[in-house]
């Protein structure tokens, strides 16, 4: 392959990777999650049992992923709605990318506790 | 840089050579120009509308999606308390109903067309194509008519 000529592009094409990326991964679980909920039409027993599963610890950490995935598609769908239909939107993009990281991060970190805070009481005692 | 690049020297012979007033270039069609041989599926403006869709349904679901996770995942101990009681408790509501339905169905639409934009760039077999958006819409029809017969039947009292 010749040297130099293999695109990795910038801000701008790792923001579009990644919102492809959460994109896919939030649809999937759209689908399972329409699917254990729709086990409220078949008993109470079944529902329960069902989310007993995502209060586990190990569920919880996915949960936390998600919030994760959900958080910068969301933000991230903004600075592209912004970036469309906002006349200086273009020539901001990368500090609208770098604010949305920026706001992305401080909201993971506060959604440690409410997200895995039942999850560390049960693997470290209260 | 030489200057040559903007002279008109830069236009080579064979160019100048071949055409001229009397013998003019053939006359070629923009690219996205609809003529009558333009295939019927690409008449309309059915991806225009898709792409704004993305858009509009997006700045609802921010709202919708964090507005749920806020309720499921971070009040009131979190994923904790959520059990069949919790569910019965917030469909005794019309107004998470409605919210819960328009939930479900922007969200799957956003997300099947978002999914049926990653088959087009990445499978380069038509057939390969045909069968994962057959798969995908099948798919997405099952799950927005299995969530809307869960949110209007929905029976407290199931036992």
């Amino acid at each position: 392959m010749p040297a130099g000529t293999l695109y990795r592009g910038r801000e701008g094409m790792w923001s579009w990777v990644a919102h492809r990326v959460t994109g896919v991964l939030i649809f999937f679980f759209l689908f399972v999650h329409v699917l254990d909920t729709a086990l409220v039409r078949v008993s109470p027993e079944a529902y329960d049992e069902v989310v007993a599963t995502y209060k586990t610890p190990i569920v919880a950490l996915l949960e936390y992923g998600l919030v994760a995935a959900i958080l910068f598609h969301a933000l991230n769908g903004l600075r592209v709605i912004a970036v469309d239909f906002w006349s200086k939107g273009p020539r901001y993009q990368k500090q609208m990318l770098w604010t949305v990281v920026g706001i992305w991060v401080v909201l993971m970190a506060g959604s440690l506790y409410p997200v895995l805070g039942h999850a560390a009481r049960e693997l470290f005692g209260s | 840089m030489s200057a040559d690049t903007t002279s008109s020297a830069a236009i080579g012979p064979v160019e100048g050579a071949v055409y001229d007033v009397d013998n003019p270039a053939p006359y070629i069609e923009a690219p996205r120009k609809r003529t009558g041989k333009t295939p019927k599926a690409t008449r309309g403006n059915f991806e225009m509308a898709a792409w704004l869709f993305m858009r509009l349904s997006g700045v609802v679901l921010v709202v919708l999606v964090l507005g749920h996770l806020l309720i499921q995942l971070f009040l009131d101990g979190g994923v904790s308390k959520i059990g069949f009681a919790f569910v019965a408790g917030r469909w005794a509501s019309p107004f998470w109903q409605v919210w819960d339905l328009l939930m479900l169905w922007l969200a799957m639409l956003h997300g099947a067309n978002g999914l049926r934009t990653v088959i087009n760039d990445y499978a380069e077999r038509a057939n390969t194509r045909l069968w994962l958006k057959g798969l995908l819409y099948t798919a997405t029809v099952f799950t927005i008519l299995l969530g809307t017969l869960v949110i209007f039947t929905f029976d407290p009292n199931i036992r």
